[in-house]
């Protein structure tokens, strides 16, 4: 154990002798007690660099200010009581969504649960959108060959699934007057991480880039690199999951497990006890609390926040047409500080950001103003063009990050029947669809083990979703089609988005349920724009009302407790005569 | 319904009915298209008085002052679409073609000359850099206004107000008459943004709190507003540290400013002014681009529906005349002392004899006198007994016998009198 104790020299060194290194038994685990979480942070890192065994586990006490707890659903029931699906997928992100569809190609009996009252509300939908080419990651980690497999099976997986998405590539620009043959000499590195790139001159560039900042002097174009939603992928992923067999229950939270013999009997949720025969964990920010719960903690998530701001489109075209981010020399101090850029989403809106902040909170989406301040005052590097001005909205989103700052992608270490797929971070949107494959595959794996039999093809099983139509995007012909078709989609209710009245029913009656403000605009985009919903809001929630048969009293922006009106006007003040 | 009119006439609220009926008076086939159902724009949901004192010296709602038009509208012989959606204009030739989005189909229609009269939006938390959670309970003072009026909802029970805006004010009454309690007005400016006889009735006659020189700094609560966090601002509206206070509170309202609605117009090449936000116009509201004429709100914000429907008329008659021909433009050019003048330029080729002009003053000013100049010949003097940025004020330029020439700018200078 020569490893561990140079470790723990180290450990001393950095910190004085209050975090200290134990090995248990597949993994490494840290102990002591710190008033900073940056320290303890670091602490996380360092242990990972030294450490052969499995992972590690951080369990140094934080002694500041305590995170707030975990938001469990309120609702109880028992409509899962008893249930003993197949497989059991924990957490409705994009990648646990993309496994229960991988997973419904077999005959198999699927359940997932997400703790929140929609799919895709923690990580998710909290991204720039960006499919990367694989730039910054260590080839030989998970995360290199599952970016390198999820960005060749990006348009295939959205053709299929009815989803938006645009591959026009990505600008890495250069302030600095480089010599230019600089660039020649990195693509034989470029062709060894098999990510295609060119290298383009400062005239180059900016024919295909005229906003630019004038100071930038030339660029490696990475063609793979592109554009999705990532909630819209997300909901088409669990849309089709559903539409091919599995299950899919929000709003439900696994709140513990029974184990036997190293294998998960039960799962508690507050919907009832659930007897899976597999779990897979693709819990984000809380894979860690669910391997806990399975007794397979080997790993730790520590929350990493960034925060992205989005731009009114009239102003795209003039700053960039595709993402644009400049090599910002010394200005990233953490190795995981990436610098963001300019990034052209499918919708045509730029994305500027995101930042990377370590924080204890999981659940802290606050943003601050001075995050956007520091976002901008970088990317003006980027073009000068850009003006906190034009931001209509702006968001804070957590990685998921592990110390190893890789996947976890494998069974358990020390459980029989639990899969994990954690630390999904940057870039997991781009690993989705792979990532869905091979756990899909991992899972399947298990379950012949256990039974000795080989799993079916489920034999109705059709991967083509067809999305919700998007009227302002279809030409003429087709619209006016529609229109025949359907009167709904002739009557516009999001002015600056474009969207009908058809397209807000429609995302109201999809096969995975939609009853929210939020639900609507993340399904079909009212709200999205520079009114960020001022006008369409009131509408938006007439038709869920309508369409639930609840009163608008009930319509809720998002989760429990979120209802935007408190009741009919003379209603409210009779109420408080009374109290009176 | 037929293909080509001569004029159309982009959006029924105060502006565009004003700018339908005058157009159609003067016996040019007009359609006034709608995204709404119905006619009136935000007139609808405004169900406090106050409207038409200039025009009719007589206090309307919103409604009623709208139906008046609404009834001249229909007995003109201009055309009405409504739930009818611009979804794209090119110019073509001397023409304008339009696809408009209905329930009924695709519409394509052509039209000599377009008037817009879009009005305006709110400026949203996010466009004031609010941080924080992103809860339910923060509402543009607007949206919050539908809810109340139009819906019959409660928005909020306790509420903060953030920008003492017109529509602000008047919401800090409505809420509190319908027994919501409203804790405070809460202004970054050191002066209230609103008129002061809403200030007066609005806040005043109910012991509403206005604080100036104070905003909301941070927003909390997850799901439901719970709270917001209000600090003092330095002269450069920044929060000064260590005067954050909590107050808790289930809504926020904001009223922080509104934003004409220019982006069809833009499509068509109009080029904005960057103070006012809405098309550089000449005293038709005529904009840059020949043929293109804009009105009310979408030009700059008023405050009073009187203007709105003023400048309408100007431009929808304006409109009808239309023909292809040169202009001759003379500046408008406004000192400092100015926020703006509206209309930005005269087109001398149109031989005006009398040109109406809204200015706002940059900053509350006592008895003060506006001179307007050409060449150095006074073309009219005006002494006002104050000024203030919330109200607009308007004077006609007698330009009749004004011997003009493009190279002379029409000068406004205001000067201090004691």
């Amino acid at each position: 154990m020569a490893g561990i104790q140079k470790l723990n020299r180290l450990l001393a060194k950095e910190f004085g002798g209050r975090i200290s290194a134990v090995p248990e038994r597949g993994h490494l685990a840290l102990r002591g007690e710190s008033a900073d979480w940056g320290e303890i942070v670091r602490a996380g890192h360092l242990a990972a660099k030294h450490n052969k065994s499995a992972g590690v586990v951080n369990d140094v006490h934080f002694t500041g200010q305590a995170s707030a707890p975990t938001r469990l659903p309120c609702e109880t029931d028992c409509s899962l009581e008893g249930a003993s699906p197949d497989v059991l997928v924990i957490g409705g992100g994009v990648v646990g969504c993309a496994v229960a569809r991988e997973l419904s190609r077999s005959r198999l009996d699927i359940l997932l649960v997400e703790k929140e009252c929609d799919v895709a509300l923690h990580a998710s939908s909290r991204n720039d959108g960006m499919i990367h080419p694989g730039l910054d990651i260590r080839k030989g980690s998970q995360k290199y060959d599952y970016n390198k497999r999820g960005n060749r099976m990006f348009g295939k997986t959205c053709a299929a699934l009815g989803v938006d998405f645009t591959q026009n590539g990505q600008y890495l620009c250069f302030p600095k007057k480089m010599p230019f043959f600089v660039l020649y000499l990195s693509l034989p590195y470029w062709k060894w991480m098999g990510i295609p790139a060119k290298v383009l001159s400062r005239r180059q560039l900016f024919a295909r880039e005229p906003g630019l900042h004038p100071a930038l002097h030339c660029a490696l174009y990475f063609p793979s690199a592109g554009s999705v939603c990532p909630y819209g992928l997300t909901i088409a992923y669990a849309e089709n999951a559903i539409e091919n067999g599995a299950a899919l229950s929000l709003s439900t939270a696994a709140t513990g497990m029974e184990l036997r013999d190293g294998r998960i009997t039960a799962v508690h949720t507050n919907r009832g006890t659930v007897h899976p025969r597999v779990v897979v964990n693709a819990a984000g920010v809380f894979s860690e609390e669910i391997a806990a719960m399975a007794g397979d903690r080997f790993f730790s998530i520590h929350p990493r926040r960034g925060t992205n701001s989005i731009c009114d489109k009239k102003v795209s075209d003039r700053i960039a047409r595709n993402h644009c981010s400049t090599l910002l020399t010394g200005s990233s101090k953490g190795a995981h500080t990436k610098g963001g850029g300019v990034i052209r989403t499918v919708h045509d809106n730029l994305l500027i950001g995101p930042n990377a902040e370590e924080s204890p909170e999981k659940e802290d989406f606050s943003t601050r103003r001075e995050s956007i301040d520091a976002i901008f005052a970088k990317q003006a590097k980027t073009s000068e063009k850009l003006r906190q001005g034009q931001i209509i909205t702006y968001f804070t989103g957590i990685r998921a990050a592990t110390f190893e700052e890789d996947f976890v992608v494998r069974p358990g270490l020390y459980t029989e029947n639990i899969i994990h797929c954690a630390g999904i971070q940057s870039p997991g949107l781009t690993a989705a669809p792979a990532l869905g494959v091979a756990v899909a595959k991992m899972a399947v794996q298990a379950l012949e083990a256990q039974s000795g039999e080989t799993v079916q093809p489920n034999a109705a099983f059709n991967p083509v979703r067809a999305p919700i139509p998007s009227c302002a995007r279809l030409d003429d012909a087709a619209r006016e089609a529609l229109i025949r078709e359907n009167p709904d989609y002739g009557v516009i209710l999001c002015r600056c988005e474009e969207i009908s009245r058809g397209e807000i029913l429609a995302a109201l009656r999809r096969p995975l349920p939609c009853g929210t403000v939020d639900g609507v605009k993340r399904r079909v985009r009212a709200g999205m724009g520079r009114c960020q919903g001022g006008f369409c809001g009131p509408q938006v929630a007439q038709l869920i009302a309508q369409e639930k048969g609840i009163p608008l009293a009930r319509v809720r922006k998002s989760g429990e407790g979120s209802e935007l009106l408190f009741g009919e006007t003379k209603a409210a003040l009779r109420e408080e005569g009374e109290d009176a | 319904m037929q293909a080509y009119y001569d004029v159309i006439v982009i959006g029924a609220g105060p502006a565009g009915l004003a700018a339908a009926i005058a157009a159609a008076k003067t016996g040019a086939s007009v359609l006034l298209a709608e995204r709404e159902k119905r006619l009136g724009g935000i007139l609808k949901q405004c169900v406090h008085d106050g409207f038409g004192l200039v025009r009719y010296e007589e206090k309307l709602s919103g409604p009623e002052y709208a139906q008046r038009f609404i009834d001249a509208l229909r007995a003109s012989t201009a055309e009405v679409l409504t739930q009818a959606f611009v979804t794209k204009i090119e110019k073509n030739g001397g023409r304008f073609r339009l696809a408009l989005t209905t329930a009924r189909g695709m519409l394509r229609l052509e039209a000599k000359a377009l008037v817009f009269a879009t009005g305006c939006r709110e400026r949203s938390a996010r466009q004031i850099a609010l941080h924080g959670t992103r809860p339910a309970g923060v509402f543009t003072a607007g949206t919050a206004q539908y809810y109340t009026n139009v819906l019959g909802q409660m928005p909020a029970r306790r509420c903060v107000i953030l920008g003492s805006g017109d529509i602000g004010l008047i919401m800090a009454r409505r809420l509190t008459l319908e027994g919501a309690r409203v804790l405070g007005v809460y202004e970054a400016k050191p002066v209230p943004s609103g008129l002061p006889r809403n200030i007066a009735q609005c806040l005043r006659d109910f012991d509403i709190p206005l604080h100036v020189s104070h905003t909301v700094t941070r927003v909390f609560g997850r799901e439901r507003l719970e709270a917001v966090e209000v600090a003092q601002v330095d002269d450069n509206m920044r929060p000064i540290s260590g005067t954050g206070r909590k107050i808790d509170c289930d809504a926020l309202i904001l009223s922080v400013g509104l934003i004409p609605e220019n982006e069809l117009a833009e499509g068509l090449g109009v080029t904005l002014d960057p103070v006012t936000q809405g098309p550089i116009c000449d005293q038709n509201g005529q904009t840059e681009t020949d043929g293109v004429f804009a009105c009310g709100n979408a030009v700059h914000v008023n405050d009073l529906v009187d203007y709105v429907s003023e400048s309408g008329e100007n431009a929808g008659a304006a409109a009808a005349r239309y023909a292809a021909r040169e202009r001759r433009f003379a500046l408008v050019k406004t000192d400092a002392q100015f926020l703006y003048a509206v209309p930005q330029r005269i087109d001398l080729a149109a031989q005006p004899e009398a040109v109406t002009v809204y200015f706002r003053t940059r900053e509350e000013r006592g008895k003060t006198r506006l001179r307007v100049c050409c060449n150095g010949q006074v073309l009219l003097q005006k002494t006002f007994r104050q000024l203030r940025p919330p109200e607009m004020e308007r004077v006609v330029l007698p330009l009749k016998g004004a011997a003009l020439q493009p190279s002379h700018g029409i000068e406004l200078t205001m000067e201090g009198l004691l």
